[in-house]
């Protein structure tokens, strides 16, 4: 009874409503549309009704209400007050008495850069800290080729490559490139150190996978930042570790939407020096349908038989990697990056890569002495012979030392040292980089030139892309070059196994002294 | 007749010329404008039948420099400037016997990429006027039915990619496997995101990144391409075209093959080799790294400075080393994505204001330091302002003056990217503060790049000592990236002293000057023609707005028709609406260069119906006897001001006088 009474009620209510809602003008047409798109599923309607009620809210919500709601309410007195009372940091804070010796001792080289090198004291020392593995710094041919081309091309290209910075010398350097790695397309970069930390970000994007190696280097990490992709580590080199990581992400993702995902990690480690089991990682890769990102900064134009990096070392159809990144301003000795791939992925580059898109196209003569310095390293593959054969008695000379270990991989012609754990233990050495920087010195005192491995301090607190637990050993490095003669290299390998012995072994005393 | 602009105050004296264009007067120029399409003076000079007076005048330009020849042989038929500036090129003299044709040819491939100076009147200093408030460029908008063609031009062209989508997906379904998820791997590019490529920009990508070969000087040599699958790929046909070119960040025109900066570059190869081979901090730091470093702190008026080998990498790890956690960042809204990518990195907060307004940049930060950081509300620890000197895509400078005043109340720090304004602005080509006659110890970093005015490739970053010791240590291109090549380093250097007058002297001054008059005439010219142009009267990049998305190829199909380079640029790297032309002027161009931009600019602008200035933003006609400028404020105030339509001739005869007083 209760029940047909509260519905008649509402039925009357129902029609006075409708009747008057016939009365408001365009009642009809909305009436119309509600109906067509009813369809005979009422959940679609209400959701329907709850965007119009959400654009509504959207539409008339003011701007930044969340912004507002949090900040105190101030008087223009009371914010002129604050702003006289505030006083900003110094722009840059007080450098460290490490950071000024490290401006003061930064060697400068007066003249070319060079097998032997006159420094800003005026001694005339033997360089073991330069890229000039071949010595192609010096080849005549390549200056005469980079003249020819200024008095046709000038210096720079004056603008960005897609307004009018492309030159025909790009194109033919492109292609070289490809064609030297046998792989379909090339984009060149202008300078090698921005190249991966662009390519990176123009294909992997929020909410897309990348796993990476821990000790990937600095600019990979600035690439995987900027991405905004999720990001998971694996253990340095440690190809169980990749495929416990990428099941792990597998099992995450089973339910979810298909994204993008990526496998980032390096040819030569720039961080350690060693070599990346790529056979392993392609397996890998396949089985779990990732595209591979491959840094070969230091591995092109070293590895492999006649310098096509680490898929000829390792014997590997360079068409299995996505995106091949690489270097021309290492062993190259030109200039610039590049990457290259299928023409999707360059095309896609030339659009997206923001170093490539944002920044001026490389000098044309540095694009030539890429091509020709290609080609020379194609032509001549005893270039790579003599180089490991120097690497190998270098390394021979550094084995006796017991204090230094060489963490590079065998052909590397990088060697970074770093102090061996135990003597580490045993002497209670705290500040390595201090070390480090001494045993440099040593090295130079005795006319041999090394650089210790140094990093950019990192904001403490700007880490989410900062794999957890990994930290780089503090190194020196030694560039072995074909620029010395076998015996300047043993004799050399010998100068800096006894500078690492006086430096590490004075230590001792004065620790003993401490104790 | 239109109606006499100035008819409301007391003079009644006739307009001096007819504002809007009858089409007989237009056809007749046009028929005279087409003179200047002929070809550039590379072929000029071997195939125009006036080679004995044009070689001829080449010996009398090498003898005699105050008095340089016009290269556009064909030229002389009319008369372009001012009277007395083209009196002399009218009348040949044969007096000298014609040089030998190898030297005519060495002669024309120099002036293909600079341009011999016109006349002693084509120069003008860059420079603000001392005392004279800061004024934002008034930016002009289009009457509202382009607009509104453009928002349905935009609809119209999203409609038909659906439609096109549509189909193409379901009967060339293998023209979009790239789109969709392939045997277990996403896509590459998501469907959404590609759709504005696919169907938008695809559609003119033939007017981007096109090859050229050689020098990008005066002129530029295009290779030619064709398109058989609707701009996917391109194929180069073999030939070449020489354009005009405004295209290149060219701005003191040391593109060049030849002269004192080649020479150097030379040496500086034989001697150096081709790379410092290694990292700055390792042993990539040379000898000419330092002398190159201590030149740009000189030349831009900082205790110390520091280069790298990209300008784009200069920035994109530069705040890392000045700001973190818990400083804030402000950034003009319209600052270059190095800025934004190096920006984003730091870990600093991210504030933005709109583009060069100082009001809502004091809002920010009066906002900014009373609250402090977000959620905390501890104080910010540093606040650090970017600018860009000049803007790339606006042709705007940077309001210093009003930076600085806000600078002494708010004491933040400020970053200016004076990638396009270095060598470009300021009467000896040391950028905004230069410009406006500020001391550069007012700005705490000072950055830019070698890439644009010095010809050469790379960035700097010039401050106090001790910012660069710092930076030296913790700035991550200096650490990791490759040192700049020893080659590039020698345009700098030899450039840089070129311009302060070390090397070849006066040839710096004339380069500024020279770019600084291009500059305004140019401006101004179009300005008068009737077109919207943005940015700062003596700013050398000089936007020409389009906003109909059809017009950006038309503009750029026409006008390379007519043997000319140009940029255009639409939506991404502006708002959706206000797709442009862009100019660049150079020192490098001669003011004949420019009249030929200009007829074609007439031409072309009356093809595509571009003429649609209001008036407000300057191209006036020329005041009455007895109006005085504040008049014709008070008229603009009220709103009574006319749409500058002037035809060709007026602006070419005028333009080179009205230059040197302050534009209207
Ligand atoms: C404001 C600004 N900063 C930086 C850059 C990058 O300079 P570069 O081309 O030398 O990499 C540009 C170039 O387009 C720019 O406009």
């Amino acid at each position: 009874m209760d029940i047909h009474e509260a519905y008649a009620l509402l039925n009357q209510t129902a029609e006075q409503l409708s009747t008057r809602f016939q009365q408001v003008p365009g009642s009809a047409i909305l009436l119309r549309y509600v109906k067509s798109s009813y369809q005979n599923d009422p959940v679609r309607s209400i959701v329907e009704l709850g965007l119009f009620l959400f654009a509504v809210r959207y539409l008339l919500a003011p701007r930044y209400s969340t912004h507002k709601s949090k900040a105190a309410d101030l008087t223009e007195e009371e914010i002129d007050e604050l702003v006289e009372d505030w006083t900003p940091e110094p722009l840059v804070a007080p450098p460290s008495e490490f950071e000024a010796a490290e401006n003061e001792k930064r060697p400068i080289i007066i003249g070319p850069t060079g097998p032997k090198v006159k420094l800003s004291t005026g001694r005339t020392v033997s360089n073991y800290a330069s890229y000039n593995f071949f010595n192609f710094v010096a080849n005549e041919m390549l200056k005469e080729r980079a003249i020819q081309v200024l008095r046709n091309y000038g210096v720079g290209a004056c603008g960005p490559p897609n307004f009018y910075g492309t030159q025909d010398v790009h194109m033919d350097a492109e292609r070289d490139i490809a064609k030297f790695l046998g792989m379909p397309a090339c984009i060149v970069y202008a300078q090698a150190f921005s190249t991966i930390s662009s390519v990176i970000p123009a294909f992997s994007k929020r909410g897309d996978i990348i796993v990476a190696d821990k000790a990937v280097n600095f600019s990979i990490q600035k690439g995987l930042e900027i991405s905004r992709s999720t990001i998971r580590w694996y253990e340095h080199n440690n190809m169980e570790d990749l495929e416990r990581v990428l099941e792990k992400v597998n099992k995450e993702m089973a339910k979810k939407a298909l994204t993008r995902r990526f496998i980032v990690t390096e040819g030569l480690f720039e961080n350690t020096g060693d070599m990346v089991d790529l056979p392993k990682v392609i397996e890998l890769k396949q089985r779990f349908k990732y595209r591979l990102i491959l840094d070969e900064t230091n591995s092109f134009g070293i590895l492999g038989r006649s310098g096509r990096g680490i898929t000829e070392h390792q014997n590997v159809d360079p068409l299995s990697v996505d995106m091949l990144v690489g270097s021309l301003s290492h062993s190259i000795c030109a200039g610039g990056g590049f990457c290259t791939g299928s023409p999707e992925i360059v095309e896609h580059q030339r659009i997206s890569g923001s170093a490539y898109v944002f920044s001026a196209a490389l000098p044309a003569m540095l694009a030539v002495t890429a091509s020709e310095t290609i080609k020379l390293l194609e032509g001549n593959p005893d270039l790579l012979t003599s180089l490991r054969e120097n690497v190998k008695v270098f390394r021979a000379q550094m084995e006796k030392s017991e204090y230094v270990r060489c963490t590079s991989a065998q052909d590397n012609p990088i060697c970074l040292y770093v102090l061996r754990k135990e003597i580490i233990a045993e002497k209670g050495i705290k500040e390595e980089d201090r070390v480090m920087a001494d045993i440099v010195d040593e090295c130079l005192a005795n006319g041999v030139l090394v650089a210790r491995v140094k990093t950019v301090p990192e904001p403490p607190a700007n880490g989410h892309s900062k794999p957890f637990g990994w930290q780089n050993e503090p190194a020196f490095k030694v560039c072995v070059t074909i620029g010395h003669s076998k015996k300047e290299v043993e004799k050399a390998g010998g100068v800096v196994r006894q500078a690492v012995g006086k430096v590490v072994g004075r230590l001792k005393k004065e620790n003993r002294f401490l104790s | 007749m239109p109606r006499n602009p100035f008819s409301s105050s007391s003079v009644t004296a006739p307009i001096p010329i007819e504002a809007p264009r009858r089409p007989s007067s237009s056809r007749n120029t046009a028929a005279k404008v087409a003179q200047f399409f002929s070809s550039s003076p590379k072929t000029a000079y071997s195939l125009s039948p006036h080679t004995t007076a044009s070689a001829s005048l080449l010996a009398t330009q090498e003898q005699n420099n105050a008095r340089t020849f016009s290269p556009s042989v064909s030229l002389p038929t009319i008369s372009l400037s001012t009277a007395t500036a083209d009196k002399l090129s009218d009348t040949p003299t044969m007096l000298f016997s014609p040089p030998s044709p190898e030297a005519a040819r060495k002669l024309a491939r120099q002036h293909a990429q600079f341009g011999p100076l016109g006349h002693a009147s084509h120069k003008f200093v860059s420079q603000h006027p001392k005392g004279a408030p800061v004024e934002d460029p008034v930016e002009d908008e289009p009457p509202y039915y382009y607009l509104l063609t453009t928002y349905i031009s935009y609809i119209v062209l999203i409609l038909f990619g659906h439609v096109r989508d549509f189909f193409g997906k379901r009967f060339k379904e293998h023209n979009y496997k790239h789109l969709k998820d392939q045997n277990g791997y996403a896509a590459l590019n998501s469907d959404f995101d590609n759709f504005y490529i696919r169907r938008l920009k695809m559609r003119i990508s033939d007017c981007f990144a096109r090859p050229f070969t050689g020098v990008p000087g005066r002129f530029i040599t295009l290779l030619d391409r064709v398109s058989d699958d609707f701009n996917l790929t391109f194929k180069l046909t073999g030939t070449q075209t020489e354009a005009l070119n405004m295209s290149s960040y060219n701005y003191l025109g040391f593109a060049q093959s030849e002269g004192p900066c080649a020479d150097a570059v030379e040496d500086s190869i034989r001697r150096y080799g081709m790379s410092a081979a290694s990292s700055r901090v390792d042993a990539g730091t040379l000898d000419i790294h330092a002398d190159v470093e201590k030149l740009v702190a000189d030349f831009v008026g900082k205790p110390s400075a520091m280069i790298f080998s990209m300008g784009y990498g200069t920035n994109s790890t530069a705040f890392s080393a000045l700001v973190s956690k818990g400083c804030l960042l402000i950034s003009d809204e319209l600052n270059h994505a190095s800025i934004r990518f190096g920006a984003r990195l730091s870990g600093a907060v991210i504030g933005m204001f709109k583009h060069n307004d100082m009001g809502d940049l004091e809002r920010l930060l009066r906002e900014q330091i009373s609250q402090g950081q977000p959620r905390t509300h501890r104080p910010w620890k540093k606040i650090l302002v970017v600018v860009e000197g000049l803007y790339s895509m606006e042709g705007t400078m940077c309001n210093l003056p009003g930076l600085l005043e806000l600078k002494h109340i708010y004491k933040f720090n400020l970053f200016i990217d004076e990638a396009h304004s270095i060598g470009a602005l300021g009467p000896k080509g040391r950028g905004v503060c230069d410009y406006f006659g500020v001391d550069t110890s007012e700005v705490d970093i000072l950055m830019g790049t070698l890439t644009k005015s010095f010809g050469a490739n790379g960035g700097y970053i010039a401050a106090e000592k001790h910012v660069i010791d710092k930076l030296r240590t913790a700035h991550a291109g200096s650490v990791y990236g490759e040192s700049p090549a020893p080659p590039v380093l020698m345009q700098i250097s030899s450039s840089l002293r070129i311009i302060a007058g070390d090397l070849a002297p006066g040839q710096g001054e004339e380069r500024l000057q020279r770019l600084a008059f291009n500059s305004r005439y140019l401006r101004l010219g179009l300005k008068r023609l009737g077109f919207i142009i943005y940015g700062q009267d003596d700013s050398p990049i000089i936007p020409l707005m389009l906003y109909n998305p059809a017009k950006i190829p038309a503009f750029s199909h026409e006008m390379l028709r007519r043997k000319i380079a140009i940029v255009v640029v639409g939506y991404p790297a502006t708002p959706l609406v206000s797709s442009r032309a862009r100019f660049c002027v150079s020192a490098a161009h001669t003011k004949d260069d420019l009249d030929r931009l200009l007829a074609a600019c007439d031409e072309v602008g009356d093809i595509l119906q571009l003429k649609f200035s209001s008036g407000i933003a300057g191209g006036a006609i020329p005041l009455l006897p007895g109006v005085t400028r504040e008049d014709e404020k008070e008229l603009k105030k009220r709103g009574i001001v006319q749409p500058p339509r002037w035809p060709l001739e007026e602006v070419l005869k005028r333009g080179v006088k009205d230059v040197q007083s302050p534009l209207r």
